[in-house]
Parts: structure tokens; C-alpha cells; sequence
């Protein structure tokens, strides 16, 4: 029986799989990725489409550190839209249509031009340990892969139900078989198992659909890419068409509810409620008489569309029927009905903020499993959970992101402090320092942490390095002087006379200066690039506020400073209540500032908190010396 | 990271009380407030003045320098007079300095631990000081809570979620079947809480005497002579007293004055198992005005179990003492005796309890309502600019829920998810 060795062995060939693995191998760690088909390596299971709010942002900040799905959403991208083009830059979200096919191929590609990444189909059927500890994991054919992490991302496999109708059938994806014995194992290891579930709508033949008499949606005429290094899209761009439900859609599905396996009360698991089943948009706002359904294409090379807004888990008969209802698609054919998946996850308080299990040295788990849905969520974990595990096979200690540095931070830290109750989307209003997290600067916020890590290519650190020299330049020109409010008057900006001397960057942060302004004030500027002006206009908006936000920031991370060692005997504080002293065994946080955000906790807790991991610190600080 | 200040010594009249400033600002507070500078660390005699140049007392003021204070910041005591009304101008004068805040409980230690100043083998007592220190800022929030903002505070919550959840369905949704502009809603939601802060920060003044008052709880089991003890107290008829059980069927108060401390005293019904639907409910109303009183004299005639558990300050004694040879720990509101006692030892507890409590929740109250104040106008003038600058907007309002946050609860995203859920058919 053949044996491999490997530093990290990723499990799943998703999108938090096919991150997971291309980052820990970019960092130099021999890296194996298992999955069950080789062609099923980077499929979008869901809608055709990468980023958005929220979701933009996260893919911006896995291409700052050279991640796959940026660079191959740009070469499969067939619609570029922003998002929120006319509001302020910080909620701007770059979304795009993908053709499934083109993006799979680029993801395989960089998979399969990745050195020291080796992608082996199968399927694990047992995790190796010793102790608590993972030493590697068994294939179904016996072969073995010692590993000293092991990342697993299930997605909707681990005991994934697929209903449609009144027919339930066990299955991870449609056509997929799901992951039984794993499911087993992971039983015996005392997490907190819940169950989830989300849906898809069928898929509909684009030949037999009318699109002359809809409403098309075309993309921006000037597209906005993903990756920092992307110019233009390459995929020739297309339009979407728009569709309505009518009183007719309503009627079918209303008559039909009982048939639905929802609504016939055949799945356990929560939805998610920013991606309702069109029976639950109907039950739920019954009073709205129409919704709106855009009508996707999946790829250039087939036919196939995805009509988003209907997802459902009716009877295939009644599908067709209520598809058949809407303007333009009377005639259309049903390629593969929508149906509802349910799966297990596990509750992610389990885990570290490195993502791997508290539990189990050395296994770390990605995407779907820890109760997220989408693909930029899961490809965001999979990059965390790779890092973490190039990391811990070299020995070194895990990275943490912060909320003040990210979206992928804010994420991290709502999943293992706060777990889900719902699938978890990420959405700009959950990062509270929004102002600075933005999509335009995620390269500067994070491609330096890239850098240092060794997970970025040279090209990316040149033209990184390059771009952040300008800036440099930019700003200090910005605030090299400062200028009395008769010399700004005296340059046509309009100003109050109020004595205060103001800095170019001030200036800018008037709404209704532009760039140009300053030219006559500061002339080098007028040399700066295009680039360098949108970037430090964007950064004198939010000044201010950014200002005020460094001190939220401030407490925030020097409570993230303040660590619980491993082991840290909660139970031993004399003082705590019971129910905290059971919520910190249960959850075991990490730092100070993952404490403070347990349900119940209070300021004396907090304190008594406080003097055990300083006593601690000191203690072993004694010891070392 | 903030300069705090608060209250550092033992409450009530005294000769002197102590403000502890600390922080980055500590020093700069203080030379403002003293109107001139002084020593890095070293004791001067100053006068200390408003901003407005108005002379607030004269005092010694104490500074040390980083790392070498208490907190490890740089620290200004302001030794001045202790009584009432100049400590409550002097932290008033300090919260309206730009960057200075009233200290959250126990942050003073916790700032100390943090930078290892403090010496960790002598604080095993830690839990005890800052629980008494919360405890007592914790039950006077929930008396507020429950007394006269209540409403109010519910219907500003109200507002907070439902503007915020407008803003950010427009922001995180855009691309869904959501309203484009939705300044008109907003705006009359923000100008409606603004309003109202208006109205209640200028009844809220620190010289103000404490307003509510304390609360005292008499408990005992029925007949055990709860309303005649009242009544001895009052000296007044207040509660109906007859030798049956079961008599006081409610909460009777009545409000006395100690030592110039207000107190209501609360006579409750008695604590009994009956089948007396009317008086099961006066029971269970009054074991909970009972459990938030600020001390509890529990009378007791032989080892009776209450279901209230006895804080360290409550009060238990042998009621009818008259009829009894032993007068120890007794007490009886029919012949008098322990009746002074009781007023004396009620009187020395609620004063170690009273200013620091008041002061402190009142002044955070004025600081937590300008703040949302200020950031709701600026909110409301940026709105002029319509869906474009809704993202400043929001975190204006972000800013500004964060501010009454004690007053009205923690406004977290996902109430403003469950708000926009509710609102609006999403999901493509």
C-alpha cells in the first residue's frame, strides 16, 4: 500500500479547499489535496457569480495575499458590476458573473501550476491521531498521508440531504455522493453538531427562453476588476435578463406549499434569510404581488441559466409550472430542478481564531462546516486555515486577523466568538471600522502581512512596493504644507475665513473638492497618477472618522494582546459564576477581547479575568529566565 | 487611548475627596482645569475653574508620571473639598474636555493590571472590591432602567434600530428590491430621538439631589409585624395593620428622609404559601421589589428560609422583641425598641453607598447623551446629502447608539439585520 508524506493535506477541493491549498503550498509547505474528482476542483455549486457586498471585499483581500479566487473570477468574469457605484468608496462591492466553466479551468490551472501541491482523488475515510493530536488521514482505498495539519472542508457533504419535492435523497451536491464515515468520526469528537440548509433553483435551457421582449442588464462600461493585478476582463461580456413573478407564479406555488419540503416540514436545518426559497418570499411577504428574477447565463460555451431568486424545493411538476408562468419563460425547459440541501456544521466556538479545532491539535476546518455560505466566505477561511497550517507544520505560531484590519478579521472573529444561527454571510455592516476597511485598499492593508508570510508572488511584492512608493509620495505632498484660508480662497475654494491653516489632504476632505483643485495650491501634484489621486481622495473622506475610529481600535487590539495560554484553567478562577465558569471551559477564548464578548460576562469577571492571565504570564515569564 | 476620571475616594460628606484623572491627558486635564501648568510629577495648591473662568474650589493637586502611578498612565488627583456639590462640578467640568471620560467600573484596576502595576499577591481581594464597586453602579442603572427613562429609552431604541436598519439596507442591499432613498424616514426618526434627548439632558444636572432615592425592603413572614414596624417608622397609619394574616395584599411605600438621604420604605406583603389568588400576586410582586431594593430587613421570629437570598448589607432582626426576655438583635414596632438602631445602622449603610453610585451614573448619563447628541445633528446634517453619503451617516449613527448604549442596550448589527429581514423581501 502506497504512502505519502505531506506538511498539510487539505480535504475538499472547494472554494475553501482550493485556497486552503494553494496558499499553504504558496508558503513553501508540501501540501496534498484530496478530493473526489478532479473535475469537480473549483465548481460553482450555487449562483454564476463572485463577489458583491461584502463579499467583494473579502475576495479583494484574498487576492491582496495572492489567493486563487480574485485572478480567476477576473479571467472568467462575463459581467462586471460595482456595487454602490454612486455612494462613498468604502461600500463600494465589485461583483461579477463568472462562466462556471472558465472559471473552473483557471482554478484548476493555478492549482495545477502550483509547486509543491500535489491533488490526489479520493476520499478520506478516517482521520490518524495520536492522542488529541492529527498525525494524518486514510484514504477509502487504505492508502495513508501523514500530515502534521490536516484542513477540512466539507461543504455541504458532511451528511448533506438533498430534497426536492417530497423525494429526499443523501448527497452533497446534485449527482455527489455525501461523506458518511467522516461524519462518524468527527461525532466522536464532542463538538456541537448543528444543522443548516440552503437551495438552489432549477436550471433553465437559455435557448427556449424569450429574450427579446425582457429587460436586460448589461455591466459597467467600465468594469471593475477583483485582482490588484487584473487591467481588463478577458471573457467576452455579456448581459442578463430580468423576468417578474406574476399573481399566476403566486397562485402555483401557494396551491402547492404542502408538496414543498419545507414547507411539508421534512428539513430540520435553519435557512438563511438573505436568500429565501421563493415559497418562503411568498408565505413571508405575502402582500408584495411581485419579485424580481434575473435570468444569469452560466457560461459562454453552454446554454445553461440561472434564474436567481426562485431557489425552491418544490416537486419538479410544479417548478416547471411556475416557471412556465413568467414573461419570457413560457416555453422555457428545466435542465436540473432547484432543490433544498441540508447539512451538518459544527458550532464554530470550537475553534481557535486560527481556525483550527481547540479539540484536536492540528486539524483546522474551512467554509460551509463552520455555518458560512458563499463562496468568497469559504474561500476566506480556506486562506486563514491554510496560513495557519503552513504555519503550524513549520512550527511557527498561528496568525490572527484583527477587525480592525479586515473583513476576513471581522468574520474570523464573529464566527469563533459569537457561532452562527444562520448560514453567515458577511455584509459591510458587520465590520464596524467599515471606513477603513475598503475594498480599494485591501492590497495596503494586507499584502504586506503577504510579504511577510512568503505567500505572495515577486510580481505582486513589485507592483505592490511600487504602488505603495506612490502613495507615499502622494501623501506627503499632501500634508508637506499647509495653507492659510485666504491662499485656498485664492485658488477658487470656496472656505470659511476662520484663520485655521489647513493640510492638502483637509482640503480634499471637502464634498465638493476635487483633485484638480489642489493643483493650483500644491503644483507637483497635478504629476501624480491616476491612481495615487483616487486613492488618497478616497482616504481624505474618511479622515476624520478614521481618526475617531483608532481609538476604538487602540482598546480593542490591546485587549487582543492579552492572551490566555493553551490549557488556561478557567475552572481554577476562584470567584467566577457558574454559568461563566462553564461558557469559558465551553468556548475557551483565546484573548481578552474574545471574553468580553460572551453572553453574561461582566465587568468583575472581566477584571478577575485579567489578573489570572497577567499572573500567569508573569509566572512563566519567571520560569523562562 | 482615553484619559478616564472619577471618584477615587470613599463617598459622602468628608473633608477631602480625591478625582483620579488617568491617561495621555491626565496632565493636560489638569492644567487646564487649574488653569496653568504644572510639575510632571510633584504637589501643587491651585484654584480650580470652569471653563467659562468660574472658580470651582481650591485644592491640592497630586501628578505622576508614567510608568510610576497608580494605573501606570499618567495620573492628576485633584484633592479638593468633599462634599456634593464640588465634586460634581469638578467631573463635570472634566467630561467636557475633548478625549476625558467617566471610568467604567473597575477600570482604574484594570488599567493597573494591565500595565503590571499592580502588586498581583496583595489583589486576591480583587473580585470583591470591583464587585462591590459594579454592583452598586449595576442596581442603580437597572432602578434608572426601570424608573422614569424606561419608556423613553425603549422607543429611542426603537428609532436607533429601525434608522440604522434603513441606512444599511440600502448600503448592504442595494443590488435587491430595497428603497433608494430613505432620508425622509430617517430623518424624522433621528429628529424624534434627538428631541427627546434635548428635553431629558436638561433636567439632568449633577448638583440635582439624588432623585430617586433608596429603596428599603421590610421582608418577614405574615403577622411577623412588617406594617406596625413601618408604621413606627412612618409614624403614620400607612399600611393597614389588624392581627389576621395576610393583610398587606401589596407594596405599601412610604417615603422618609435620613439624614437628608431619601428613602422609601416598603412594606411587602407577607411571604406565604396560599392558595389567595389576589394574594399570591402581592407575594411575587413583592419578593421582587424585595430582590432590586437597595437593602433588605428581613424580621424574623424563629429560622424561617426566605426565598430572597441576604446581601452583605441587609438587615436581619428578632421582631416582637416586646414580647420577649432577650432583647438581642431585636426589634419591635409596637414598643419602640431597636426602632433607632435600626434607623441609625440603615442610615450608616445607604450613606457609604450613596454619592459615588448617583454621581456616577448621572454624570455618565450627561456625558452618554451629548455625545449621541453631537453625532445625531451631525448625522442629520449629512443626511442633506442624500444616498450618496449614507455610509458617514450610518457611522454617525453607529457612533451615537454606541453613546446611549447604556441607557437603551447594546444596538448590534444584528438587530439592524433582524429589523431590515423583517422590513424587506430579500434574496435574489
Amino acid at each position: 500500500m502506497k504512502h505519502f508524506n505531506a506538511d498539510v493535506v487539505v480535504i475538499g477541493g472547494g472554494h475553501a479547499g482550493t485556497e486552503a491549498a494553494s496558499v499553504a503550498a504558496r508558503m513553501g509547505a508540501n501540501t496534498i489535496l484530496v478530493t473526489l474528482k478532479i473535475d469537480k476542483i473549483g465548481v460553482m455549486s450555487c449562483n454564476p457569480a463572485i463577489g458583491g457586498l461584502g463579499k467583494g471585499h473579502l475576495v479583494r483581500e484574498i487576492d491582496a495575499l495572492d489567493g486563487v479566487m480574485g485572478r480567476a473570477a477576473d479571467a472568467a468574469g462575463i459581467q462586471f458590476r460595482l456595487l454602490n457605484r454612486r455612494k462613498g468608496p468604502a461600500v463600494q462591492g465589485p461583483r461579477a458573473q463568472a462562466d462556471r466553466e472558465l472559471y473552473r479551468k483557471a482554478v484548476l490551472d493555478n492549482l495545477q501550476n502550483q509547486e509543491r501541491l500535489t491533488i490526489v482523488e479520493g476520499e478520506v475515510a478516517e482521520f490518524l491521531l495520536g492522542g488529541n493530536k492529527i498525525e494524518g488521514v486514510k484514504l477509502a482505498d487504505g492508502q495513508e498521508i501523514s500530515a502534521k495539519s490536516v484542513i477540512l472542508t466539507t461543504g455541504t457533504f458532511l451528511r448533506g440531504v438533498i430534497h426536492i419535492g417530497e423525494t429526499s435523497t443523501p448527497g452533497g451536491r446534485m449527482g455527489d455522493a455525501p461523506s458518511v464515515k467522516l461524519a462518524e468520526q468527527i461525532d466522536g469528537f464532542d463538538l456541537l453538531i448543528g444543522r443548516l440548509k440552503t437551495g438552489t433553483p432549477p436550471r433553465l435551457d437559455g435557448s427556449t427562453i424569450d429574450w427579446s421582449i425582457l429587460d436586460q442588464q448589461p455591466g459597467d462600461d467600465d468594469p471593475t476588476m477583483f485582482s490588484f493585478l487584473s487591467k481588463h476582463p478577458v471573457a467576452r461580456q455579456i448581459s442578463c435578463g430580468i423576468t417578474h413573478t406574476n399573481s399566476r407564479t403566486h397562485e402555483i406555488i401557494s396551491k402547492n406549499l404542502g408538496k414543498s419540503a419545507m414547507y411539508g416540514g421534512r428539513i430540520d436545518g435553519v435557512g438563511p434569510r438573505y436568500c429565501p426559497s421563493i415559497e418562503d418570499k411568498i408565505v413571508r411577504f405575502a402582500d408584495k404581488e411581485s419579485h424580481q428574477v434575473f435570468l444569469e447565463p452560466e457560461s459562454l460555451s453552454n446554454k445553461t441559466v440561472y434564474p436567481n431568486g426562485v431557489s425552491t424545493s418544490l416537486p419538479e411538476d410544479i417548478q416547471q409550472a411556475y416557471i412556465n408562468s413568467m414573461v419570457g419563460l413560457e416555453e422555457a425547459v428545466i435542465l436540473q430542478p432547484g432543490y433544498a440541501i441540508e447539512y451538518d456544521y459544527v458550532d464554530p466556538r470550537a475553534l481557535n481564531a486560527s481556525l483550527s479545532l481547540k479539540s484536536i491539535q492540528g486539524l483546522y476546518l474551512a467554509g460551509q462546516i463552520n455555518g458560512t455560505t458563499g463562496y468568497e466566505e469559504a474561500g476566506a477561511q480556506g486562506l486563514v486555515a491554510g496560513i495557519n497550517a503552513a504555519l503550524e507544520s513549520r512550527g511557527s505560531t498561528p496568525l490572527y486577523f484583527s477587525r480592525a484590519e479586515s473583513y476576513i478579521g471581522v468574520m474570523i472573529d464573529d464566527l469563533v466568538t459569537r457561532g452562527v444561527s444562520e448560514p453567515y454571510r458577511m455584509f459591510t455592516s458587520r465590520a464596524e471600522f467599515r471606513l477603513s476597511l475598503r475594498a480599494d485598499n485591501a492590497d495596503q492593508r494586507l499584502t504586506p502581512l503577504g510579504i511577510e508570510l512568503g505567500c505572495v508572488s515577486s510580481n505582486r511584492k513589485d507592483v505592490f512596493l511600487d504602488k505603495r512608493d506612490r502613495l507615499t509620495v502622494g501623501m506627503d505632498m499632501l500634508m508637506g504644507s499647509t495653507f492659510t484660508p485666504k491662499e485656498i480662497e485664492s485658488c477658487g475654494i470656496s472656505i470659511k475665513q476662520d484663520g485655521k491653516k489647513r493640510s492638502g489632504l483637509d482640503i480634499l476632505a471637502f464634498p465638493d473638492v476635487e483633485f484638480s483643485d489642489l493643483h493650483c495650491l500644491i503644483p507637483d501634484s497635478e504629476e501624480l497618477d491616476d491612481e495615487v489621486k483616487l486613492q488618497l481622495s478616497r482616504d481624505a473622506l474618511y479622515a476624520n472618522y478614521i481618526t475617531r475610529q483608532q481609538r476604538d481600535i487602540d482598546a480593542m487590539q490591546k485587549e487582543e494582546r492579552v492572551e490566555f495560554p493553551k490549557g488556561f484553567g478557567f475552572s481554577e478562577i476562584p470567584g467566577l459564576s457558574n454559568e461563566l465558569r462553564t461558557k469559558l471551559e465551553r468556548y475557551r477564548p483565546e484573548n481578552m477581547a474574545q471574553a468580553a464578548k460572551i453572553d453574561g460576562m461582566t465587568p468583575s469577571a472581566l477584571t478577575l479575568l485579567l489578573y489570572h492571565a497577567k499572573k500567569r504570564a508573569s509566572e512563566s515569564k519567571a520560569t523562562a529566565t | 487611548m482615553d484619559t478616564i476620571f472619577a471618584l477615587a475616594s470613599a463617598p459622602g460628606k468628608a473633608g477631602v475627596a480625591v478625582i483620579r484623572v488617568s491617561g495621555p491627558q491626565a496632565r493636560d486635564a489638569a492644567e487646564i482645569l487649574c488653569v496653568g501648568k504644572l510639575p510632571p510629577r510633584g504637589m501643587t495648591f491651585r484654584s480650580l475653574k470652569t471653563a467659562e473662568g468660574e472658580i470651582l474650589d481650591q485644592g491640592l493637586i497630586l501628578t505622576f508620571e508614567a510608568p510610576k502611578s497608580f494605573t501606570g498612565e499618567n495620573v492628576a488627583e485633584l484633592q479638593v473639598h468633599g462634599s456634593n456639590a464640588v465634586v460634581s462640578a469638578v467631573l463635570e467640568a472634566l467630561g467636557k474636555l475633548d478625549g476625558l471620560r467617566l471610568a467604567e467600573p473597575g477600570e482604574f484596576t484594570r488599567r493597573a493590571l494591565m500595565n503590571g502595576r499592580m502588586d498581583l499577591a496583595q489583589v486576591e481581594g480583587l473580585a470583591d472590591l470591583i464587585d462591590a464597586e459594579t454592583e452598586a453602579q449595576r442596581s442603580q442603572a437597572v432602578k434608572v432602567m426601570s424608573g422614569v427613562f424606561s419608556q423613553r429609552a425603549e422607543n429611542w431604541r426603537k428609532d436607533l434600530i429601525r434608522a440604522g436598519a434603513l441606512l444599511e439596507a440600502t448600503i448592504d442591499f442595494s443590488d435587491e428590491e430595497v428603497p433608494v432613498d430613505v432620508t425622509p424616514e430617517v430623518n424624522e426618526l433621528l429628529s424624534k430621538v434627538y428631541d427627546d434627548l434635548k428635553v431629558v439632558s436638561s433636567g439632568i444636572s449633577t448638583a440635582e439631589r439624588i432623585r430617586e432615592g433608596f429603596e428599603v425592603a421590610i421582608v418577614g413572614r405574615p403577622n411577623v409585624g412588617k406594617s406596625t414596624l413601618l408604621n413606627a417608622l412612618a409614624g403614620r397609619e400607612a399600611a393597614i395593620t389588624s392581627e389576621f394574616e395576610g393583610t398587606t395584599r401589596d407594596v405599601i411605600e412610604v417615603r422618609m428622609d435620613f439624614e437628608g438621604l431619601p428613602v422609601t420604605l416598603m412594606d411587602t406583603a407577607g411571604l406565604r404559601i396560599t392558595d389567595d389568588f389576589v394574594e399570591n400576586i402581592g407575594i411575587s410582586r413583592a419578593k421582587d421589589r424585595a430582590r432590586l431594593a437597595d437593602v433588605r430587613v428581613f424580621l424574623v421570629e424563629s429560622d424561617e428560609d426566605f426565598d430572597i437570598e441576604i446581601m452583605p448589607d441587609d438587615i436581619v432582626l428578632r421582631s416582637k422583641v416586646d414580647l420577649s426576655s432577650s432583647k438581642e438583635n431585636g426589634i419591635s414596632g409596637l414598643s419602640g425598641e431597636g426602632v433607632d438602631a435600626l434607623v441609625s445602622r440603615l442610615t450608616t449603610t445607604l450613606k457609604g453607598r450613596a454619592l459615588k453610585a448617583e454621581l456616577a451614573s448621572r454624570e455618565r448619563h450627561r456625558v452618554a447623551i451629548s455625545r449621541a447628541m453631537s453625532s445625531l445633528s451631525s448625522a442629520m446634517e449629512l443626511l442633506n446629502g442624500g444616498p450618496d453619503t449614507y455610509d458617514i451617516v450610518a457611522e454617525e449613527l453607529r457612533d451615537s447608539s454606541q453613546a446611549l448604549g447604556m441607557l437603551v442596550g447594546k444596538i448590534g448589527v444584528e438587530d439592524l439585520l433582524d429589523e431590515i429581514f423583517a422590513s424587506f423581501c430579500l434574496g435574489k
